[in-house]
Order: C-alpha cells, then sequence, then structure tokens
C-alpha cells in the first residue's frame, strides 16, 4: 500500500485533526474505500486513537471500509423516488444482482448501495452509477441499465 | 487572473463595462443544465447547438448554460430570447431545426410547444404557461439569466451591489435592523428570525465569530438548496458575507452534502471567482471589511443538517447534536458564537438588501415573509421547482401550478417538511401555506418538500417509509429515539405485513409522546409527525391494514400478489423471459402460473403483459 499517497493528503490538511472528515474523504477518493493499514496510518500520525477514527468512518454513509467494486450503484430512497416505486427498483436490483445493499458483486463489478435523496427528485424513481443518474426508471429499464455496466 | 475590485466604483465600472453591449433585441438561448435536465441528456443538446450555431456562421448568438430553471418535468428545457419562446424535451436531434426555423426565420416549432395538460392548449412563451405565470420567482428567476459558473454575469444582473452597499453605506446594526424590518425566517425547517440570531451573535463574545451556510439538504424529495447553489452560487455567497459584516465574521463555512457533486463544484469554483475580483479575503472592496468561506463536505449523515451536529461534523468529529440551552449563536463552532442559515435564507439576504426591507416585507403573509422554494414532486403532473409567495394554498400550488394529479388519479395527500412534517388530506387544500399555518395542521415547513401522493399511495407505507428512514439515520445518542424508533418501524411493519393488533395504533401513540419528550435534537422531537399526522387524518386506512389484512392501496408487499388469469393467458411467455425471481413458470403457447413463494411484486410481469392477463390483488 502506498502511503505516501496518505501522507500528501494529511500535509495537504496541514495535518489538521479537525479535518479527519474531509481527510477520510479524500482517502476514500484515492483509494475507493478506506483500508485498514491506512486508517491505522492516520491514527498514528495525527495522534488519534484509532476508536475514534472508526467511530467516524462508520458513523457516517459515505465511507466504506471494505472494497467496493468497479461500479457503484447506488438506488435513491429519497421521498419522491418512494411514492413513485423506488422498493420495488430496489428489490428488482437485489434479485438481479443477488447482493444485498452495502454488499459486492463477488466478480467486484458492482457494489450496491441506497442513498437517501439524491436531489433529483423530478425524475424519480433513479438510480446513480458512478456519479451519473438514471431517472424514470421501471423494473424492467432497471435490468436493462445493470445489464449495460455488466460487462464493462 | 481578474482584476481586483478595490471599491465600489470599480464594481460599478465593471457592471457597466459587461451590460455595455447587450442589446435588448439580440438573440439568445438559455439552456437549463441543472440536475434534472442533465438525467434528460441536456449537455448533448448543448453540444449540438453549439455545432450547429458555428457551421451556420451564427457566431452571434449567445448560448447561455444556466442552473435549474425549475420545470423538470419537462427537461431538456431551452428558451429562446429575446421573444421568450419556450422548448421542452428537446432532444439533440430537434436542434437543426431549431436553428433553421427559430433562430434564423423567426417560426415558432409547434411539436416543441408546451401544451397545458388541463386545456390541451398549446403555449409557445415562457411567460405565459401555467407553471410560471403563478410563481414569483425573485430567486430562481435569476437562475435563468446566468451562467453559475461565470462571477460576470452575476456581476451584469446587479450581483454584489447589495454587499458594496452594505459595506460603504450602512452600520452592521442597521443591516441588522433592515433584516429584521424585512422579517426574514429561516427557511431551513425551524423558521427562526434570521436577525435575532444575527443580534445575539453580534452581541456576544469571543473571537473569531462563524458564519455557516448549511447546505447539507438531508430531506428526502427536497432539492431546492441544490438548485440555488448549482445555479446561482454567487447569490449565496454575497448573502454570507452581508451576514458576517453585519454579525462582525471573518470566518464562514458552507457544509456542503457529499451526494451533490455539481453543486460542490460550482461553489468552489464561485469561491475562487470571487477571491479574484477581492470580493472574498482581506480588505473586501477595499473597503476595512475581511472576511473568507471554507468548504467542508458532508459524509452522507442526515442529523448532519441539525445545526449543533453540523457544528461537530465541520471540527471532525461524528455529527450528533447536543442540547440546545446552549445557543449556538454564543457558543457554536469551536464554542465560539457561531450563524448558521441554510441556503435558501442566505440567498434571500441580498434581495432584502436591493428591494428595501419595506417591499420585501409587502410580500407573504404577516408572519412569514418573502417567497418560499418548494420541491413539489411525486405524483404530480408539473414535477419541478416552485417560488411563491408565502400565504398560497396548496391548491395553488398543486394545481394552478403543478397542473393536478399525474393520469388524472385522485389526489389523496401532500407531504411537507420532510421526515419531521406530516400529511395534509384533500380537505386542508385550501390552507394557505406559511410557517405557522402548515405547523396547526399538524405538518411543517420544513425546509420545503411537497410531495404529492395520489390514490396508489398507502399511508401506512409512507409513515412506515419515513419511520425506517429515520431510525436509520438516528445518530443513537438518545435512548427514545434510538430505540423508540425501532420499535415504531417493527410495529408499522408489522401492520403492513398483515400482522397488526388493534392495540397498535395506541403504543404508536405513546411511543411518539415519548419521542417528542426525550429527545435532545428535532430528529426525534419531531418523528413522530409523520405517524400522527397520518393516524389522524387516514385512520381507516390503518384499521383496513389491521383489521381486514388488506392494503386499499395495494401497496404493502405482503398484502398484495400477482395473479396469471388462465382465460386470457396465450402462452406468449413474455413475462416468464422477463421475470427476475424466475417465479413464473410454463411452456411457450401454455398457460403460466406465477409461484408467489418466488414472486418479488417487482409487477414486471404486470407491465409486459400485452393480454392484461396478470392481475394485482
Amino acid at each position: 500500500m502506498d502511503l505516501t499517497k496518505v501522507d500528501k493528503i494529511l500535509t495537504n490538511h496541514k495535518n489538521d485533526k479537525a479535518m479527519l472528515v474531509a481527510i477520510l474523504q479524500d482517502v476514500q477518493d484515492e483509494f475507493r474505500y478506506l483500508p485498514k493499514e491506512v486508517l491505522n496510518h492516520i491514527s498514528k500520525s495525527l495522534n488519534i486513537p484509532l476508536p475514534e477514527i472508526y467511530d467516524v468512518s462508520t458513523f457516517y454513509k459515505a465511507f466504506s471500509l471494505k472494497p467496493r467494486g468497479k461500479h457503484i450503484c447506488s438506488i435513491c430512497m429519497g421521498t419522491a423516488c418512494h411514492v413513485r416505486g423506488a422498493p420495488v427498483i430496489l428489490e428488482t436490483a437485489k434479485t438481479h444482482l443477488k447482493i444485498e445493499p452495502g454488499q459486492n458483486t463477488p466478480n467486484m463489478q458492482y457494489t450496491l448501495n441506497t442513498v437517501n435523496c439524491v436531489g433529483a427528485c423530478a425524475v424519480g424513481p433513479v438510480i446513480q452509477v458512478d456519479g451519473s443518474l438514471y431517472g424514470n426508471l421501471t423494473s424492467m429499464k432497471t435490468i436493462q441499465l445493470l445489464k449495460k455496466f455488466e460487462k464493462d | 487572473m481578474a482584476k481586483r475590485l478595490l471599491s465600489w466604483n470599480d464594481l460599478k465600472t465593471l457592471q457597466k463595462e459587461l451590460t455595455k453591449n447587450i442589446n435588448p433585441k439580440s438573440r439568445w438561448i438559455a439552456i437549463c443544465e441543472g440536475t434534472g435536465c442533465r438525467v434528460y441528456g441536456c449537455l448533448d443538446v448543448s453540444k449540438a447547438l453549439e455545432q450547429e450555431l458555428q457551421k451556420q456562421g451564427l457566431n452571434n448568438v449567445k448560448i447561455m448554460h444556466t442552473g435549474c430553471h425549475g420545470f423538470c418535468e419537462r427537461g431538456t428545457l431551452m428558451v429562446i430570447h429575446p421573444e421568450g419562446i419556450f422548448y421542452s424535451r428537446v432532444k439533440p436531434e430537434d436542434v437543426v431545426e431549431i436553428v433553421e426555423k427559430t433562430i434564423k426565420n423567426n417560426q415558432v416549432i409547434e411539436r416543441l410547444v408546451y401544451v397545458d395538460p388541463q386545456t390541451s392548449k398549446k403555449i409557445p412563451y415562457e411567460k405565459d404557461i401555467p407553471f410560471y405565470k403563478f410563481q414569483k420567482r425573485m430567486l430562481l428567476g435569476q437562475n435563468q439569466k446566468i451562467s453559475p459558473t461565470s462571477i460576470n454575469d452575476y456581476i451584469a444582473i446587479g450581483g454584489y451591489q447589495a454587499l458594496a452597499k452594505v459595506l460603504f453605506e450602512m452600520t452592521p446594526e442597521q443591516v441588522i435592523s433592515e433584516v429584521k424590518t424585512a422579517g426574514l425566517r429561516g427557511r431551513g425547517g425551524g423558521g427562526f428570525a434570521a436577525a435575532r440570531k444575527w443580534e445575539s451573535s453580534r452581541k456576544a463574545s469571543g473571537e473569531p465569530k462563524y458564519i455557516i451556510c448549511n447546505a447539507d439538504e438531508g430531506d428526502p424529495g427536497a432539492y431546492m438548496d441544490r438548485s440555488v447553489v448549482e445555479g446561482n452560487p454567487h447569490s449565496v455567497i454575497e448573502g454570507m458575507i452581508i451576514g458576517a459584516y453585519a454579525v462582525g465574521s471573518s470566518d464562514g463555512y458552507i457544509y456542503i452534502r457529499h451526494e451533490y457533486p455539481l453543486a460542490l463544484h460550482h461553489i468552489t469554483e464561485a469561491i475562487k471567482q470571487a477571491h479574484e475580483y477581492g470580493l472574498l479575503g482581506e480588505n473586501i472592496l477595499g473597503s476595512k471589511f475581511t472576511f473568507d468561506i471554507k468548504i467542508s463536505r458532508g459524509g452522507g449523515a442526515f442529523v448532519a443538517g441539525e445545526s449543533s451536529a453540523l457544528m461537530q461534523s465541520i471540527e471532525g468529529r461524528v455529527a450528533e447534536p447536543r442540547a440546545k440551552y446552549v445557543h449556538m449563536a454564543e457558543h457554536g463552532l469551536y464554542n465560539k458564537p457561531t450563524v448558521l442559515n441554510n441556503v435558501e435564507t442566505w440567498a434571500n439576504v441580498p434581495l432584502i438588501i436591493n428591494m428595501g426591507s419595506a417591499a420585501y416585507g409587502k410580500i407573504g403573509t404577516e408572519n412569514s415573509k418573502g417567497t418560499k422554494i418548494f420541491s413539489l414532486v411525486g405524483k404530480i403532473n408539473n414535477t419541478g421547482l416552485v417560488e411563491v409567495p408565502m400565504g398560497v394554498t396548496l391548491k395553488q400550488i398543486i394545481y394552478d401550478i403543478g397542473g393536478g394529479i399525474k393520469q388524472g388519479k385522485k389526489f389523496k395527500a401532500v407531504q411537507t417538511g420532510g421526515p419531521s412534517g406530516g400529511v395534509l388530506p384533500a380537505d386542508k387544500l385550501d390552507l394557505a401555506v406559511d410557517f405557522d399555518r402548515l405547523t396547526e395542521a399538524g405538518s411543517m415547513m420544513g425546509s420545503g418538500g411537497m410531495i404529492v401522493m395520489d390514490e396508489d399511495n398507502c399511508m401506512v407505507d409512507v409513515a412506515k417509509y419515513f419511520i425506517g428512514f429515520l431510525q436509520e439515520e438516528s445518530c443513537g445518542k438518545c435512548v427514545p429515539c434510538r430505540e423508540g424508533l425501532k420499535r415504531m418501524f417493527e410495529i408499522l411493519n408489522k401492520i403492513t405485513d398483515g400482522k397488526g393488533e388493534e392495540s397498535d395504533m395506541q403504543t404508536l401513540d405513546d411511543l411518539s409522546q415519548l419521542l417528542n419528550d426525550g429527545s435532545l435534537c428535532g430528529l426525534g422531537n419531531t418523528a413522530q409527525n409523520p405517524v400522527l399526522s397520518t393516524i389522524k387524518y387516514f385512520r381507516d386506512e390503518y384499521e383496513v391494514h389491521i383489521r381486514d389484512k388488506k392494503c386499499p392501496a395495494k401497496v404493502c408487499k405482503a398484502l398484495i400478489r400477482y395473479q396469471i388469469n388462465k382465460d386470457k393467458c396465450t402462452g406468449c411467455y413474455l413475462c416468464f423471459k422477463n421475470c427476475p425471481s424466475n417465479a413464473i413458470t410454463g411452456q411457450i403457447k401454455q398457460k403460466h402460473e406465477i409461484h408467489q413463494d418466488k414472486c418479488i411484486k417487482c409487477g414486471i410481469c404486470y407491465d409486459v403483459c400485452k393480454f392484461d392477463a396478470v392481475t394485482k390483488e
């Protein structure tokens, strides 16, 4: 693991303890999750007890302590999407990918997540795949969308 | 590198410079590039338009890549000026025709013109469309005139003039008094008087003082703040600088959701530009006033939108709220005096200074002044963002602006105020929308989510949805919230599974009281609203679930089943092929069957069947 990248992130934030959330966000952008070694390293470098770092990294939904798949598929569970059928979309995605939210497919192609509103309420139900939004979904369209990313 | 503006005069000169070549008769095109339109592929439309104009040598036609126009239902939106011709659902393949007919020959293309769903009348001009006509778009209207990544666009329409006026013509006390007279109340949910916070913070001892903009719009079903930050970031920055001057603060933070990458990008860019012009940093516009803004990204926690929890998060800790007897205005971020307002509140500040408190105070009701932006979503024809003066009725918003319910279905309820709010039934449609009336009716204004529901929505399911949301988002600090919500969620699950008991509603009521009494912050205090309001207005629906084990709206999974009508099934194989859970068996040209143990109730078979052979009961 390349810890010099972590040191660079820490320097960018002036080794400031108060910037912990921002530091972890940068680490996750770099490594796609929060590797244990990196958390240990941050703990030692900033003199923050490891449990405190775990406290923060498990509190916020944005952080993952496990490696994530190539494509991150987040199903919006906001109210507007809910009343337009988001639970059915989630059920369909779970059945199609054969995983639960928070899990990766065995081939690491997908991570399935739920998100509490991405603010694209007018086009719900919405799925976010790798940051791009897909709207006005039905169960059928969801399967078509998931199939599209299965091969690349 | 832009030239630093060293005085109000510099700003005025720049504005003159930027506007001197604008001919009101010249042609320009506004394309909405807000999040909604991006889903519809507006960026491809923009690209196609740029290429076509270049190909045709129409270099004098300006394209304005704007933020959200609000009418998200109809994306991609395009408005052709100076006439204000409104085209919706524009696709890249329409562009050649638009340039040829409308841009070059002033012809309106009928096919792209908006058709009023209620009257079937074609309406070619934006100003005549009911969705826009009945609004008062003081904030959102600016989105359509500027490119969010251009500070010059904002300055051209008068941006930062309010700041200059404050810096050079008003004392901090005068600014606070002006905001107080205008009656500005916080748009984030509570509706607390903004000037009162500012005043206590100004009087409090401790340095530095902090100004925070809460852009952690966590309310599910609401995206007003997203569109303001994405579409007009400078209005928020200007509001914050004015607030900082009034309070005597030198340090500001914008706490923004990580789920809003475009908003983050635009606000980052805007802060950079404001720096280059000397509108942020030391000696703003050559005055003695110094103020700077840092960005703090949220980590995806709903409770972080609560003011004290948000401050914990900025300090790098978990977002747990604290008791309210300690006022943030005196002991906030890093225990220093802090003023926190949300995006829409800050964006209203320059308006108040520019219009004057007297004119601003004429808009709205006695105790709720100004306009409010609502995210009008759910089962409504014209979904989108609407800005109306406070005091208009729910009916005006839902029917006149929103165009009524989708597919001619029956209105059932409207949910306002997010997870802390409640649902209001049809007989409350004449309610005037302001902070106090909504609270009296058992809901609340909240940050402005307005989710419309029709006969196909189950009210027990809606209550379960919100309680499920809140129990997941509860930070866990207070036991009544942490445990109480779990128990409420279990009971609601029981009811929607057809296992409810008569005593359940009383237990829900008792737990609601406990949550209200025993939680520190608004998340727990108000968590009972979705449950109590649905019980109050839709008690019969709960009773049918409990007594008859039926879901009248056919939503609750355990209480519905899909079946194949053997008389109608032709054995076409379509449902079999598309079923994601292999719950359907049958040979081609023979009757099919759905196995209930495997069925996930996704409804694909129901949607794909061409012979109406699949029934939902």
